[in-house]
């Protein structure tokens, strides 16, 4: 019988007659147009940032070299409570890397991490998934920090 | 005014790279997300991050490649005070706004709100 036949065929796929199947079932992506979309609200997201950043500058008589830190401080919070509201996994959707790749995209992934996990508890729940995307964050950030910083401090002190 | 054109432009241009990555690279965001910040402390090592942030201002503070910026130099300026220990030391004292803040907001986030769906 001919499906007999197809699912045995199914059963020994290769890896890549696996891919070739699935990439017929696969949305395509419309590349360009995400490409538009990341871009205009990434941007968006930094003026925005911009304009924060020169209020403290202006206002709280911030230098603008220390300026950076309230303001990521005020997007992360902005960000946490837009997650809350359940917005910025809406903005998310349809801005892809151009609201993942702003800080407002690490604060969304501790705070949704959060939420969805708080079913769980505070302790194994909250507490244990807060990183579960924004770690691996951390962890490269640091050590490549870590192994630069160690190789320049090594070369200064020759 | 032309300070915030630059924070759009180039704020964007930095999203387009991470979304040509998730696109063409077939990256997931966690990938991506660390991509950019291990290239934000290379960029950094090379010295090119600093002048980058007097050009674009937020357009290059606010994306995550920031975060390794940031994760270099608290690094470095305790390595130039206490050697070689202070890299260690020294790594999350500049990024510890933006932890505190992500985890304290994070936190008060899961008090005040329920998932969805």
């Amino acid at each position: 019988m001919a499906t007999k036949a197809k699912q045995a065929s199914g059963l020994h796929m290769t890896k890549e007659m696996y891919k070739q199947q699935a990439a017929k079932y696969q949305i395509k992506r419309n590349v360009v147009l995400n490409t538009w979309r990341a871009f205009w609200v990434g941007g968006t997201i930094c003026l925005f940032g911009q304009f924060l950043q020169n209020i403290y500058i202006n206002v709280f008589h911030f230098t603008p070299k220390t300026a950076g830190n309230p303001t990521v401080a005020t997007l992360i919070f902005l960000s946490a409570l837009l997650t809350g509201l359940g917005v910025y996994d809406k903005i998310g959707q349809y801005a892809g890397a151009g609201s993942a790749v702003p800080v407002t995209g690490f604060a969304n992934s501790i705070a949704s991490a959060a939420i969805e996990h708080r079913s769980e508890g505070y302790v194994l729940g909250v507490g244990g998934n807060m990183f579960k995307l924004a770690g691996s964050v951390i962890v490269f950030g640091v050590v490549a920090a870590f192994v630069a910083g160690l190789i320049k401090t090594i070369f200064r002190l020759l | 005014m032309m300070d915030y054109a630059i924070a759009f432009l180039i704020g964007g241009l930095i999203c387009v790279i991470g979304q040509l990555m998730l696109d063409i690279g077939k990256m997931t965001p966690a990938h991506v997300m660390s991509t950019l910040v291990v290239v934000g402390v290379a960029l950094d090592f090379l010295g090119v991050y600093d002048p980058l942030i007097d050009f674009a201002g937020a357009g290059v503070t606010v994306p995550i490649t920031s975060f390794g910026h940031s994760l270099y130099h608290g690094a470095i300026q305790e390595a130039q005070q206490h050697g070689v220990i202070g890299v260690l030391t020294g790594i999350f004292e500049v990024t510890s706004a933006g932890i505190s803040a992500a985890i304290v907001f994070g936190f008060f986030a899961s008090l005040a709100f329920r998932a969805k769906g």
